[in-house]
């Protein structure tokens, strides 16, 4: 129930922004992040972004994926 | 990753006595349980865990409710997928999926907007959504009852059983029958709360409480760093999941989390009551909380005899110890909640491990 | 009959008019010598010693998702099932039951997808039948069909036959086609570029035949996806299959779609893949017989079979832990095929 997933933000109008999880798309509140930007990995929860990463939490995410040979690539 | 459980090896070993760390999250349950964690870990360290699971927590008599909602001709329940195949009280066991079967109006959703945005499409319908949760769902439950309000959708209510998870965690601290000595904390919560929350635990209890990830590489790494605490005697808050948990949280979730709900006391199951461990819905939205607007009557819960999720949701005990569990109630048919909850520790333990009965 | 757009209860009533779909829609499609005759019956003269007997239903929702229709896919599972028999595929039976009121538009394209389908799969539609149920009844329409090949493998190939030492191989790439059509399903509103997988698989798996290599069972992961085919086979088996996770093919963009609703990948239903068990030591030429075809570019070798735990699928996962796979419960993606 906690499952939040990473995704970019691929369209953005207002609080309601299209996310992409490795092309896999879906609208949701941003309401609840400070100054989202087109671009921005955001964690999504319910339909909700509840906090946004800086590129350097994306990479270190990426990381931990492919040390575990999963891939956790995101476009 | 390679270097991880050798660590957590040699650490376990320097610390020599058994060392029972908890979590407290249906996601940690599940992706320990999903990537085989339990058996890497060395034989004097025991992962235990708590009552993680909001739909597990959440007593038969919420369901019940539900239940006595859908049967009410004009209502429509909106609800997560969790919920759905959760058993109500004995000994009339009945269950929303059932509901449905039988011709009630029961829909799951992705989200509570998606219940707001039924209710806008459903006028003639009294849209009820089961607000079940802890403070990761809880805000987006919160945002739902503000964008009715402000959008005017009168038929949108919540069934609200949103509970919190620090005094939850207290409360396990002051049972006799279960030893902890180290909390993983749960990641996604942490996002919302912050994890100054949980230095109370550590000052007044000294336990350690390291906040993890969901990656099972952050819960190895979460354990590792619990361990190095055990060993050198220390009990503070560590972050593992740096890269989305920091101290303060999300304060404009926090901000909506206060404007919609306060602290109430709160039953959960297996534990009973403990105050101020549960969200209500404030007065000035009573025209959204669905027990005022629709009149729901909370009766007695009544789970079935011989269910012992309470034990396990404790960490009291580990399913298989369940005389149920596997013969009785399965995931096909499922008496309690932790075996049927996409998260519960038994449906964990039988989907992925099934030791004690391959 | 063309006039009319829609179809109508009588369609299904055995008079003029279901003789009109007959004759103007499904002879011209399906045209073959017994289908022409039509007869109560085909009538088929067997020569092999063994034959494939199959029947499958498809109630697809929706009946057009991305990558095709329920009508190629009623013929893409139906021939793919005798495929791994080791049946080269021969003749089908196509039973319709469609709802008052499908539009006459869709049936002509969903035909047409069952026809060239089957053109390429090289079987012909021997005999058929249709019904029509009242408005509300079923939704759109619905395919029964069965199937029968022809064996061509010199030991039946079976579940009882798969042994410790097998390699586990995979054709392709797991999940698209639950994916594909999750995508289209309303209330569930994601989108995604994954195009269902629907494809036969005859050709392909000919050639891993053709190798002559030593292969014991073959699957295709259809509902319930990989961790149901390996469940089945272990289970009637009573050996141990041990998948490695990161040995998995599984593409980005299934994987983000798993991701964000919460699936999981092994799960979900393919129908264009097959599973192979192989005696180990032929791993590689069923690898490259695989690769030799356009249907096999992502085969790989995902597990083995063991003596222990017998009766049951193990994953390896990727920190090296290990857990159950376990049958799925169903009911997550629910009219899919």
């Amino acid at each position: 129930m906690c499952l939040a997933v990473p995704a970019k933000i691929v369209e953005l109008n207002g609080t309601v922004a299209v996310i992409s999880v490795d092309g896999a798309q879906h609208k949701v509140d941003v309401s609840l992040i400070e100054e989202p930007r087109l671009g921005d990995f955001v964690l999504v929860h319910a339909g909700f972004a509840i906090h946004k990463w800086e590129q350097s939490e994306v990479e270190e995410w990426e990381a931990i994926r492919a040390a575990a040979g999963l891939r956790g690539v995101m476009r | 990753m390679k270097t991880l459980v050798p660590t957590i090896n040699e650490l376990a070993r320097s610390v020599g006595r058994d060392v029972r760390l908890m979590e407290v999250c249906g996601t940690h349950t599940m992706s320990a349980f999903r990537s085989g964690l339990p058996q890497l870990l060395p034989p004097n360290v025991h992962l235990i865990s708590g009552p993680g699971c909001p739909v597990c927590v959440t007593d038969t008599n919420y369901i019940d409710a539900a239940i006595a909602l859908c049967r009410r001709p004009g209502v429509m329940i909106t609800t997560f997928g969790d919920l759905v195949r959760v058993p109500g009280s004995s000994p009339t066991v009945s269950s929303l999926e059932r509901e449905r079967a039988a011709g009630a109006d029961v829909r799951v959703v992705y989200s509570p907007t998606d219940g707001v945005a039924l209710a806008r499409e459903n006028t003639a319908k009294k849209v009820v959504f089961l607000g079940v949760g802890f403070e990761t769902t809880a805000p987006t439950v919160a945002a739902s009852i503000v964008q009715a309000a402000k959008d005017g959708v009168r038929n949108y209510s919540v069934l609200c059983a949103h509970k919190t998870m620090p005094h939850a965690m207290e409360a396990l601290l002051h049972d006799k029958e279960i030893k902890i000595d180290g909390f993983i904390c749960p990641g996604h919560v942490s996002v919302i709360t912050g994890a100054a929350m949980y230095r109370f635990i550590c000052e007044k209890y000294r336990i350690p409480c390291v906040v993890a990830g969901f990656e099972a590489w952050d819960m190895l790494k979460a354990i590792e760093m619990l361990l190095v605490q055990i060993a050198g005697g220390h009990a503070k808050v560590e972050i593992e999941y740096s890269r989305s948990v920091n101290e303060r949280g999300n304060i404009a979730a926090q901000k909506l989390l206060a404007e919609v709900f306060e602290e109430c006391d709160a039953g959960w199951r297996g534990i009973g009551n403990i105050p101020r461990s549960g969200l209500a819905i404030r007065a000035k939205y009573a025209q959204f909380d669905a027990a005022k607007a629709l009149g729901v009557k909370f009766e007695a819960a009544r789970p079935h005899p011989g269910c012992r999720c309470g034990d396990v949701l404790r960490g009291v005990i580990t399913p298989p110890e369940c005389k149920l569990y596997g013969k009785a109630c399965t995931p096909a048919d499922p008496v309690g909640p932790c075996m049927v909850s996409n998260e519960g520790t038994c449906a964990a333990f039988f989907k992925y491990d099934r030791r004690a009965g391959a | 009959m063309m006039a009319r757009d829609r179809i109508l209860l009588a369609h299904g009533g055995g008079g003029s008019l279901t003789r009109e779909l007959i004759e103007e829609l499904f002879l011209p499609a399906f045209d073959n010598p017994r289908l022409r005759l039509l007869e109560d019956s085909a009538v088929l003269s067997l020569k092999a010693q063994n034959y494939a007997f199959t029947t499958d239903s498809y109630v697809v929702k929706p009946y057009f998702f991305p990558g095709g229709d329920i009508g190629k896919l009623a013929v893409c599972g139906t021939v793919n099932d005798l495929t791994v028999q080791g049946a080269r595929p021969l003749w089908l039976s196509l039973g319709l039951i469609l709802e008052e009121g499908l539009l006459l538009a869709d049936l002509r394209k969903i035909i047409a997808s069952i026809r060239a389908t089957a053109t390429d799969a090289g079987v012909e539609i021997v005999t058929g039948d249709t019904k029509v149920v009242e408005h509300g009844k079923c939704e759109g329409l619905y395919i029964n069909t069965a199937g029968i090949g022809e064996i061509v493998t010199a030991q039946p190939l079976s579940a009882a036959g798969v042994r410790p030492g097998d390699a586990v191989i995979v054709s392709g790439n797991l999940g698209e086609h639950g994916v594909a059509v999750l995508s289209r399903r309303d209330g569930i509103a994601f989108q995604t570029s994954v195009v269902s997988d629907c494809a036969t698989l005859w050709e392909l798996v000919k050639r891993v035949l053709d190798t002559g290599a030593d292969v014991h069972a073959m699957r295709d992961p259809t509902r319930g996806g990989l961790a149901a085919t390996v469940c089945d086979i272990a289970r009637a088996s009573g050996i141990g299959i041990r998948l490695q996770e990161t040995a998995l093919p599984i593409g980005r963009e299934v994987r983000g779609a798993c991701d964000l609703l919460g699936l999981d990948p092994l799960t979900i239903a393919n129908e264009g893949k097959v599973v192979v068990f192989c005696r180990g030591a032929d791993a590689e030429r069923v690898l490259s017989a695989m690769k030799s075809h356009p249907l096999g570019q992502h085969a790989c070798v995902i597990g083995e079979v063991a003596e222990k735990p017998a009766g049951v699928a193990l994953l390896h996962t990727a920190i090296g832990g290990e857990r159950i796979v376990d049958m799925p419960t169903g009911e997550d993606l629910p009219r899919i095929c």
